[in-house]
């Protein structure tokens, strides 16, 4: 542990290669909460804010919840029929519980990257341990909140994701805030999907305007096993930058990352996805939607890093409306001959055949833009099953509506 | 239903139509035929409202009311339906999405049109057959219920077995409705009873008159000699 508090110190002054750079002194530490019974005992507005982020309250179709206020763990519960099959908690009591935790500590995401993640280390805020057990083919998701309620605090988390062998579990997270002046959300996941598990991770944000958020995420991917990673974030926010990446390092292996995207007002947002192909057959996916409006800025990226005999595609396609920009940034980076890689990205304005054709059909023009920008955050590309998906249609619709 | 009286339209520096008068009255269906470059879907996509064309000179009156300056969806609102001869592809807009404007009873306009549910589901367009994108424009006239249908070679691109369907369809769908039907092969003449049939010709309606007889004369002679 001292090993990682060492690193994180020479760390923390240490730029991000990408993103705005954040001076961490601005944000300071909130009051610490108690613990809640269940989430019936959650204030009104945050139950309604948690709810337009994909987290039910009432817990129908999920197994179990985690729940975290700021810095403080305040709810975790596994339902009645899912216990033997899942384990939540915050990583603070899985670190105090499981020796063998901290085997995983660090070992996907690197403590030193930069000044976000020597932040989580040196001023950690718990996080959620996930863990779907040998076996568990689990129908319902696991659901996680962190949100943060307190004006100018910076939320520092640390999460532990694990599907163990033979797995098939599905995720949903919601992070989000109350209307705040200013806030910093830094997010490590550390994901482990191991051989023939099978690992569906779906995290929305919705976040108030004055949030900064820095996640930083990694999954190792084992013999025949897949990650499916969707990040969905439809509210205007301060800047946002992240790169998840997977390392598919199993035989057979799969990593797919999604993402879906509408930038407005003032947003700053660099989204990327990475799968670095190292087993053989491997295969990697990174698709992106986004519509940037008002005077949004999104940088997409997307890089495969072809190691072995691997294949992979990136599938780009930005809308721009208004005064907004989109920049779109594959990479391939082929590095053996047998690896397959390729890319499509488009970016553009709505075309006005669209429109007219649109507007033929009775809607005038702003429906028929709706119409079609709605059409570009389609969560059907995620790869849900159908509650979920129409779960996520309901509030990408909602953001939509406030966006628009 | 559907007056136009001297019409000239452009699209650039290009003028396509010169002068067009064409008058369709109520529950009347016409034909308008004529050479590759006549001008005849740029009469149709004008009717609609389409601004690539300009209009210079003329006035076009729908059920009694001036509609040469209207935009696109007012026209659509008033009751002109267009089946476009090549509609675009719009990713993440279902079909469905499009029919539900106007019914809820989806699956029964995809049946009618001889698509399957899974149809209402797909982004219009993308990946569809010729033929299938031809009923997915029916479909979506099917739950507008226009009182005006323009439809612009809705036979193109469809097998003779799909056509025999589709036409029969489009026949009783006609009843009590006008129409303007843009035909390059004729086809769905096989199906639909037209009143009255016109030749378009650099611009100009060359010849009117009954449908078989202005058939006959073109191919005898050719569009050019009519």
């Amino acid at each position: 542990m001292s090993e990682w508090r060492d690193k994180a110190e020479k760390a923390k002054g240490k730029t991000a290669s990408l993103g705005a750079d954040l001076d961490l002194s601005q944000y300071s530490r909130g009051k610490e909460w108690e613990r809640i019974l269940n989430l019936s005992q959650l204030p009104g507005d945050a139950k309604r804010t948690a709810l337009l982020a994909g987290v039910r309250s009432d817990e129908g179709f999920r197994c179990g919840t985690y729940f975290q206020l700021d810095h403080s763990a305040i709810f975790e519960s596994v339902k009645r029929e899912f216990e033997g099959k899942v384990e939540i908690m915050s990583t603070k009591e899985a670190l105090e519980r499981y020796d063998w935790v901290k085997d995983y500590w660090w070992r996907a995401v690197a403590v030193d990257s930069d000044k976000y993640t020597a932040r989580a280390e040196l001023e950690f805020d718990n996080g959620y341990f996930l863990r779907a057990l040998p076996g568990a083919k689990v129908i319902f998701p696991m659901q996680a909140c962190l949100f943060i309620s307190q004006n100018g605090i910076s939320q520092n988390v640390h999460n532990l994701i694990i599907a163990e062998d033979g797995s098939n579990v599905q995720i949903i997270t919601g992070c989000t805030s109350l209307d705040l002046g200013r806030g910093l959300h830094i997010g490590i996941s550390e994901f482990f999907v191991k051989k023939n598990a099978k690992l569906t991770f779906t995290m929305i944000h919705r976040w108030a305007p004055g949030v900064d958020v820095r996640p930083r995420a990694v999954a190792i991917v084992e013999d025949n096993a897949t990650f499916t990673n969707n990040y969905i974030c439809l509210n205007p926010l301060r800047t946002l930058q992240l790169y998840p990446t997977a390392y598919c390092n199993g035989e057979n292996s799969i990593a797919n990352i999604n993402a879906i995207l509408l930038g407005s007002g003032n947003s700053r947002m660099d989204v990327g996805g990475r799968t670095v192909l190292v087993g053989k057959n491997s295969r990697g996916h990174v698709v992106t939607r986004c519509v940037a409006k008002d005077k949004a800025t999104i940088h997409v990226r997307g890089q495969l890093i072809g190691q072995g005999e691997g294949r992979g595609h990136i599938d780009c396609r930005g809308l721009i409306v208004d005064e907004a920009n989109i920049y779109a940034i594959p990479m391939l980076d082929g590095l053996v001959n047998d690896c397959e890689l390729s890319h499509e990205a488009a970016v553009g304005k709505i075309r006005e055949e669209d429109l007219w054709y649109l507007m033929s059909r009775g809607l005038n023009e702003d429906e028929a833009t709706s119409l079609i920008i709605k059409g570009y955050l389609d969560p059907g590309i995620l790869g849900l099953p159908r509650e979920l998906e129409d779960e996520i249609k309901g509030v990408a619709e909602i953001a939509a509506r406030e966006a628009l | 239903m559907l007056e136009i009286e001297n019409l000239w339209v452009s699209t650039g520096d290009k003028e396509i139509l010169k002068g067009v008068e064409l008058t369709i009255g109520d529950e009347e269906t016409h034909v308008l035929i004529g050479p590759n470059g006549a001008g005849k879907s740029c009469l149709t996509m004008t009717i609609m409202g389409i601004p690539v064309y300009t209009i210079g000179k003329g006035e076009i009156t729908f059920d009694g009311k001036d509609i040469t300056t209207l935009p696109i969806h007012e026209r659509a609102k008033l009751g002109i339906g267009l089946a476009f001869q090549n509609p675009p592809v719009i990713r993440g807009v279902k079909l469905r999405d499009i029919i539900s404007l106007h019914t809820k009873k989806v699956d029964d306009i995809l049946n009618k049109a001889y698509l399957s549910q899974e149809f209402g589901s797909r982004d219009i367009n993308l990946g569809f057959s010729g033929g299938e994108r031809k009923r997915s424009e029916l479909a979506q006239l099917f739950a507008m219920e226009p009182k005006l249908l323009l439809l612009d070679e809705i036979d193109s691109g469809v097998d003779i077995e799909s056509m025999e369907l589709l036409g029969e369809e489009i026949n009783s769908f006609l009843s009590g409705r006008s129409a303007l039907i843009i035909t390059h092969l004729g086809y769905i003449l096989n199906y639909v009873r037209a009143d009255e049939a016109h030749v378009l010709l650099d611009g100009k309606i060359a010849l009117s008159g009954k449908p078989e007889e202005v058939l006959k004369r073109v191919k005898e002679k050719g569009f050019r000699e009519v």
